[in-house]
Formats: C-alpha cells, sequence, structure tokens
C-alpha cells in the first residue's frame, strides 16, 4: 500500500502541479504558469502535427491489426488437423518485443542491403529510401507495429471463437446461410465483446508501446514524420528538458487513457448482461 | 458433414503461408546472426545458414563485448521479482475483496483500479524526479517498484475468485482455517491456469520495458536488454548486423521459453476468464 502511495498517486498528482510551473534548465527555478504550459502546447503546430500522426498511426494500427487477427483467427478455428500446431505457431510472435520489431524491420527495409528493397528492385524495378521519405516511414512503423502485436490479438481472438456457442452457428448452417453470411451476421456480432477488449488495448498499444519501435527506426523522424506523441513527450522532457511542458503532455495523454477506461468500464458492465443472456 | 478435399488442402496452404509470412522477419533474423560480415552486406542478400564459426563469432561478441549478458541478467531479475511480487499481490488484493467486508469496500475497489490503469508511460516525468531524488536512479528498485501494482492483476484474481462456489470457503472457515491457509490449500489449487496466464502476461510485459529503463539507467551494469539491443547498433552504415541479430535472437530466447512453459494455461486461463 506504502508502494502504491509512493510509486503512483504521488506521482500522478506530482504531474498535475509540475504541468502548471516552467522548470529552468535542471530545475534550479520553478514559475509558476497556470495553464500557459497546455495554451502554448495547443498552439504550436508541431504538436498538433504530433496529435495528427498518432490519430493515423492508432487508427491504422488498431483496424489493421484487429482485421488481419480476426481474419487469421477464422481460419486457423476451423477443424483441420494439426490445429493445435496452428495455433502455437500464429501466437508465439506474442513473445516479440517491440524493440526487437523496430531493430528486425529496420533490417529488412534498409536501402543499401535490405531483403524487400532486393524484392522490390526485382519486380519493379524500384528502391525506395524508407526511412528518408515521411510517408513511407510512417508505413514501414504501422506495418511493424501491426505484425508486433499480432501473436497477442489472435491469442485472444482464437480463445474468443472457441468459446462461441456454437448451437447459433449449426442453426444457422441449417437455415443454408452462407459462408460470407455466417461471418457477418453470427460470428461476428458474437465477437463483438472481444472486439472491443481488443480495441480498447490496441489503442493502448499504439498510444504508448510503440515507442521502441519509433525510438529505434526513425527516433520521430524524418521531419517529425512519426513523431508521435508519446516520443514527442519523451524528447521534450529528456532531451530538451522541458518539463512543465512535458508534464501538460502526460496531462493531456492521461485524460485520453481516462475517456478510454471510463468506455471499457461502462462497456465491460454491459458485457456481463449481454453473455448472461 | 462432408468433407472437402481440395478445400481442406487450400486451407492448410494458407495457413503454412501465413505462419511463414509471419515468421519470417525472425527466420531472416537468425540466418543473419549465423552470417560473417560479408555474407551479411552482400547484394543480392544471401539467406540461409552462414558458418558454425561466424555464429560463435556473433554470438559470444555479443555476449561479452556488448554487455548483452550483462544485460539479459538485469531484465531477468527485475522481471522475475516482478512478475513474482505482482502475481502474490493481486492474488491477497483479489482475496480481500472477495472474501472480507470492510467499509465503503466497491468504492475503494473501483479508485484502485482506476488509477492502477493509468500506464506507467504517463507519469514518467513525476516518476524520474521522484526516484531521482530518493537517489534511486541506477538501481533494480527503479526499475521494480513503480510496476509491482497491477490493475488487472486484482481484476482478473477478483473475477475468479468470484467464480469458486463460496460454500468452500465457508468449508474452510467451519474447519477452523485462517484466510491464508484458505488461499494456500483451496484457491491455489484452483487457480494454477490464471495464475499461469497472468505470469506470463507480466514477465512478457516487464522483458519488453523500455522507455522507463531508456531515461532512469544511465550504467551499462544496470542497463536492461531491450535498451541494450539499442546499443548494438551504431552508426547506421557501420552497424554489424550479424552481431546485431544475435543479440536479437538471444534476447527472444528467455520470453520464447516462458511461452513454450505457460501457454498451456495461457489459453485456458483465458478461456476460464471468459467463462464466467
Amino acid at each position: 500500500m506504502a508502494i502504491l502511495i509512493v510509486f503512483l498517486y504521488y506521482p500522478v498528482f506530482e504531474t498535475f502541479r509540475l504541468s502548471l510551473y516552467r522548470v529552468a534548465f535542471l530545475g534550479l527555478k520553478k514559475t509558476f504558469v497556470g495553464f500557459a504550459n497546455f495554451s502554448e502546447l495547443f498552439h504550436n503546430p508541431d504538436y498538433i502535427h504530433s496529435v495528427l500522426v498518432t490519430l493515423v498511426v492508432t487508427t491504422t494500427v488498431v483496424i489493421g491489426g484487429l482485421g488481419i487477427s480476426l481474419a487469421i483467427s477464422v481460419l486457423a478455428n476451423q477443424k483441420i488437423r494439426g490445429a493445435r500446431v496452428y495455433r502455437l505457431l500464429l501466437i508465439w510472435p506474442y513473445a516479440i518485443s517491440p524493440a526487437i520489431a523496430g531493430v528486425v524491420w529496420l533490417f529488412l527495409f534498409s536501402p543499401g542491403y535490405g531483403i524487400v528493397n532486393y524484392l522490390l528492385s526485382l519486380t519493379f524495378h524500384i528502391t525506395p529510401n524508407w526511412l528518408g521519405d515521411p510517408f513511407l516511414a510512417v508505413f514501414i512503423i504501422i506495418v511493424a507495429s501491426i505484425w508486433k502485436n499480432l501473436g497477442y490479438n489472435v491469442a485472444f481472438y482464437l480463445a474468443a471463437l472457441q468459446n462461441l456457442n456454437t448451437d447459433v452457428l449449426e442453426a444457422a448452417l441449417i437455415d443454408g446461410a452462407s459462408h460470407w453470411r455466417r461471418f457477418w451476421s453470427v460470428t461476428f456480432p458474437l465477437l463483438s465483446p472481444i472486439t472491443f477488449f481488443l480495441l480498447i488495448t490496441n489503442i493502448t498499444y499504439a498510444f504508448f508501446d510503440i515507442f521502441p519501435i519509433v525510438d529505434v527506426m526513425t527516433k520521430g523522424g524524418p521531419f517529425n514524420a512519426t513523431n508521435i506523441l508519446i516520443y514527442n513527450l519523451y524528447r521534450e522532457g529528456f532531451e530538451y528538458y522541458r518539463t512543465g511542458s512535458a508534464a501538460a503532455q502526460s496531462l493531456i495523454l492521461f485524460f485520453g487513457v481516462v475517456v478510454l477506461t471510463l468506455i471499457q468500464f461502462r462497456t465491460s458492465g454491459r458485457r456481463v448482461h449481454y453473455e448472461g443472456a | 458433414m462432408r468433407r472437402k478435399p481440395l478445400k481442406t488442402l487450400f486451407t492448410h496452404l494458407l495457413l503454412i503461408s501465413i505462419v511463414f509470412i509471419v515468421a519470417s522477419p525472425m527466420l531472416v533474423a537468425f540466418f543473419k546472426s549465423t552470417q560473417d560480415r560479408s555474407q551479411v552486406f552482400s547484394y543480392p542478400p544471401v539467406l540461409g545458414f552462414g558458418s558454425v564459426e561466424a555464429m560463435v563469432n556473433n554470438y559470444s561478441r555479443a555476449w561479452a563485448q556488448y554487455h548483452i549478458g550483462i544485460y539479459m541478467k538485469n531484465s531477468l531479475i527485475v522481471s522475475v521479482a516482478v512478475t513474482v511480487a505482482k502475481t502474490l499481490l493481486s492474488m491477497l488484493a483479489g482475496l480481500a475483496i472477495v472474501y472480507f467486508d470492510f467499509p465503503l469496500k466497491a468504492p475503494i475497489f473501483y479508485f484502485i483500479l482506476f488509477t492502477l490503469m493509468m500506464p506507467t508511460e504517463i507519469m514518467i516525468i513525476a516518476l524520474f524526479n521522484l526516484v531521482s531524488d530518493l537517489g534511486l536512479g541506477n538501481t533494480y528498485a527503479a526499475l521494480i517498484f513503480p510496476f509491482m501494482a497491477s490493475a488487472t492483476g486484482v481484476f482478473l484474481f477478483r473475477q475468479h475468485f468470484s467464480s469458486i462456489p463460496p460454500d468452500l470457503a465457508d468449508a474452510a472457515r467451519v474447519d477452523g482455517a485462517g484466510p491464508l491457509r484458505f488461499l494456500w490449500s483451496v484457491l491455489l489449487p484452483l487457480s494454477w491456469n490464471v495464475i499461469g496466464a497472468f505470469a506470463l502476461i507480466q514477465f512478457i510485459y516487464m522483458w519488453n520495458q523500455y522507455l522507463w529503463p531508456l531515461v532512469i539507467i544511465r550504467e551499462t551494469s544496470r542497463q536492461v536488454i531491450q535498451v541494450g539491443l539499442k546499443s548494438t547498433m551504431t552508426a547506421m552504415e557501420a552497424t554489424d548486423w550479424g552481431l546485431v541479430m544475435a543479440a536479437v535472437i538471444l534476447a527472444m530466447i528467455p520470453p520464447l521459453i516462458v511461452f513454450a512453459l505457460l501457454q498451456e494455461q495461457f489459453t485456458r486461463g483465458f478461456v476460464l476468464a471468459r467463462e464466467k
């Protein structure tokens, strides 16, 4: 309990307080500035840009990641021989860390000796400079982030699929519904609780946990193209030592998480009803 | 139902190619870790096993010269400590919430849960000041304490415990067993799947920590593996990728071992959690 208070509640409180101050270099002088840190942020085009980058990355990583994972899980959930082996081979990437994902994809996409560019030059005669181009850099960050989280998402989707109530599916089968129809009108709605849970965890993932991928591959560049909010916060706080501004940025993220948490609480309450019915 | 062999074959082929595509980056990493410099940088790229000598050379240099051994030892200490402490604390908290009545139970539960859900990254600035002021910079304590409490754990164990029939608790009370004894001899045997699943998630979560160690640890002797990985990559073109990939493969081994040991509980623990 003491640890809780010291390492949890105090930092949260302290973050609130710091966000209202301007701290001089090395923390020698603290000046109360009210909400100036916040208003500066909202007037700073770089920060707005960072917000937009985060939204684009998050949306693509979440929707792309969940879509691919669901498709893979449905495929692997069929009654075929070796289903257990396939399951295992599909969820082991859960053990991969974001930093490893960053290192490996950096190598795969390196302009000089990367395998991706070699294949592209063979097939399309192009050798894009992945890390030098703002658009392409965002693209490979997204690809690496989706890949890293596949194991996690597939693990949850497979567990949910195996727990599905098969009566409804059989009824639909007897009614002669096609594969496609069965999936969209029976399986998909039944999966909605787990999809919602994964939606929240994946948003948190794209907000915070892909930091190492960005740090290893692009360092927020080129031209801030991949400067997601958490990376911006890190740079302000630990490279430029603008503690007040960094604390204000933490708070903005904090409120984002609060909203997400509230949504999660409300819907997980509804989920119980849903399953009990 | 009539089997359609062609369709089954197609499913197999599709699954095999998906497994292969998903695993291919790590396969490339492994092959590169066994090649010497000329093979690593050859163009067109060479895939496939290099040589045993090159492999030994890459791995031993990563381990000793680039301190991967030290980083892994540090990560192991921190991850095991946090996993054990977190599991115990979450179980006790879950137990308290389900089996004891105290005033304001529900509000306290939701308050704890709510604050615990905040990712550590959010309060990193204040946490950094606090830990530095306490003089804990560059220590294991700095890496362990901020991660000891877990909302997921409390929530998971509360859910699991409340699915266990309360008759058991009454029976234990009649037999004169105290709460800890009840936990040890009744709840524990019924909870291995949940414990296993939770421990796996926490171990991998801690093993993968990056941002916090990056800012709070300044000494090689205390740094963790994920941040250490970055230090094997020097300036872009001069990076010795064979060695870097050897470090990557080494860093994958402990989480994969834990995964292999606990994957059964991992999948079953989820099933349980969702059956409730």
